[in-house]
């Protein structure tokens, strides 16, 4: 796919509340994009809405030039964008390899070219040792790579990561960015990395968004973001968060 | 020997009954949260298909007098085919009805095929003789077990084993699993709902014929009261087993089989008449040990 993953002009209300105001932005192919934010920012609902788990209230998504604002997740999964979440949200009763047949099946496979992609994917990943293992039994990081494998069956064009570092040590965040950078230059897949990691976001991400309180308030590469007085101001508001605050100070 | 023998047979037969009981309902529970309060009906449904509707005292039978080669497959067709109607023409419109809904509608279908049978056939229990050579006995080890006893194990192990089978290796059975831990999330992978909700309804309704088949056998009556005490131990059975849970429902299906059957036996003589009081505190001392159940599964821990 050579065209960006757009949002324009999203808004998104819950009952009279506004969790997104009047958001653009592209996620552009083969590349690495950052979307960053205080707790309550409104990241995740912008992923759901990306792709497919909520409609805008107003405004649309393009995909290939094409507006899929009203689309199913699943008709989006189908067009190539892909996610993760944060919980991993896996099926937790069934075997690592089960969990990617059954995307592979949903996305029209038999189950017998799911079985053989999935067992490739894991190889990719590098983690085809956890295949037979149950899903709830593997600990948290593993969780989210198998996550981010089962996002990557069938090579989407884009991938939304939500927060695949959570809860992952220094080394283990480096190989994630490694991974992540395969993703870009071996699939040529566009992907959106969602993370209150700041360090791992400045460090691998062309383009970084910042969102506040639902509203876009800042974007640009990392020089700017690091110097950004509307950013700063953004996570000095807020409480918590000193890791993010560290980062950029 | 012999004696330990014979109450291992008792219990795992009637563990066998309460656990496809179980097996039946947790499946669509699985896969749609719902407790199908109508699957004891299925299941005299299933009993009285073998008849020819009349309010006469004798029964007459019809579709029982096929040989059991061909009566098994046609019963068992009998029972899906009712459960999987029951999902098109009520459960599938209240796909997202809150869980008290589907469950007082499934009430209210078991009443509907309760006064359909009292119709069609009256509220007398019929004598039927079906494969009547089945409870002549057989000598295991010097235990003398009724066949049917023997035969209802078998079977019982042979569908666990099938159904263990097609969960797990078919493409039918993985996406049915993945649906019955986290369905929204199945669906938005594409896997196909009402397929696979179909699929649930017409396997529960297939053991509900099995069980069907084994109590008109066993007891050699048909009455349209027959389902209900299987329906409510197999109910119980799912919840202590850990609702969602599979393997959970069938083994506790056979704990409370054997603990039944345990008490019939070593109950005092006097006391035995309120066995069932006994089996009852010994599932609440279970559920107050294990609330979420022996074997809760992992998916529900995060639900709650």
């Amino acid at each position: 796919m050579t065209q960006p993953l757009q949002a324009k002009q999203v808004s998104v209300s819950f009952d009279g509340l506004r969790a997104l105001s009047d958001v653009t932005l592209d996620i552009p192919p083969a590349r690495v994009s950052g979307l960053i934010g205080p707790n309550g920012a409104g990241k995740t609902t912008l992923v759901n809405v990306l792709t497919g788990f909520q409609s805008p209230t107003t405004g649309s998504v393009v995909c290939d030039g094409r507006d899929v604002s009203g689309l199913s997740a699943h008709k989006l999964r189908r067009l190539g964008v892909a996610r993760t979440f944060q919980g991993g949200r896996l099926f937790k009763d069934l075997s690592v390899l089960d969990n990617l047949e059954v995307t592979g099946v949903g996305l029209g496979l038999t189950r017998r070219e799911a079985a053989s992609r999935a067992v490739d994917m894991l190889d990719w990943v590098g983690i085809s040792h956890l295949m037979t293992d149950i899903a709830g039994s593997l600990p948290y990081t593993d969780e989210r790579r198998v996550g981010i494998a089962r996002a990557l069956m069938m090579a989407p064009s884009f991938v939304l990561l939500d927060e695949p570092a959570a809860g992952m040590s220094a080394h283990e965040a480096d190989d994630l960015a490694d991974l992540i950078a395969r993703i870009v230059k071996d699939m040529k897949c566009g992907v959106l990395l969602i993370e209150h990691n700041i360090s791992l976001v400045l460090k691998i991400c062309e383009h970084i968004h910042v969102l506040d309180s639902g509203e876009l308030i800042d974007e640009g590469d990392p020089a700017h973001i690091k110097t950004s007085e509307k950013v700063l101001h953004a996570y000095m508001g807020t409480q918590g968060d000193v890791d993010m605050q560290g980062a950029i100070l | 020997m012999t004696a330990v023998l014979q109450i291992l047979f008792d219990a795992l037969s009637v563990g066998s009954i309460y656990a496809l009981g179980a097996l039946g309902i947790a499946l669509i529970f699985g896969v749609m949260r719902l407790v199908n309060f109508a699957h004891g009906d299925y299941i005299a449904f299933c009993v009285f298909a073998m008849l020819w509707p009349s309010l006469d005292v004798v029964a007459i039978v019809f579709i029982g007098n096929l040989p059991w080669f061909l009566l098994i497959p046609v019963i068992l067709g009998i029972g899906a085919g009712l459960s999987i109607i029951s999902e098109i023409l009520v459960f599938r419109r209240l796909r997202d009805a809150n869980p008290a809904t589907m469950m007082i509608t499934s009430f209210a279908l078991g009443f509907v095929i309760h006064n359909v049978l009292l119709m069609f056939y009256s509220s007398r229990p019929k004598a039927i003789n079906l494969w009547s050579n089945l409870s002549l006995p057989v000598e295991i080890m010097g235990a003398r077990i009724p066949l049917l006893q023997v035969i209802t194990i078998v079977m019982t192990i042979v569908i666990l084993l099938a159904l263990v089978t097609f969960l797990r290796r078919t493409q039918f059975g993985v996406e049915m699993r993945a649906a019955a831990e986290d369905f929204t999330m199945a669906r938005m992978l594409g896997v196909k709902a009402n397929r696979v909700i179909m699929a649930a309804f017409g396997v529960s309704g297939a053991l509900a014929s099995c069980i069907a088949l084994i109590l008109a056998t066993q007891t050699g009556v048909a009455d349209i009261n027959m389902g209900l005490p299987v329906m409510l131990v197999a109910f119980v059975a799912t919840v202590i087993g850990g609702l969602g849970s599979l393997h959970g429902a069938v083994i506790a299906g056979f704990l409370i089989g054997g603990v039944s059957v345990l008490l019939q036996v070593f109950l005092p003589l006097e006391a035995r008449p309120f066995r069932d009081a006994f089996v009852y505190s010994a599932v609440i001392a279970s559920l107050l040990w294990r609330p979420q159940g022996l074997f809760a599964p992992k998916s529900s821990k995060e639900r709650v």
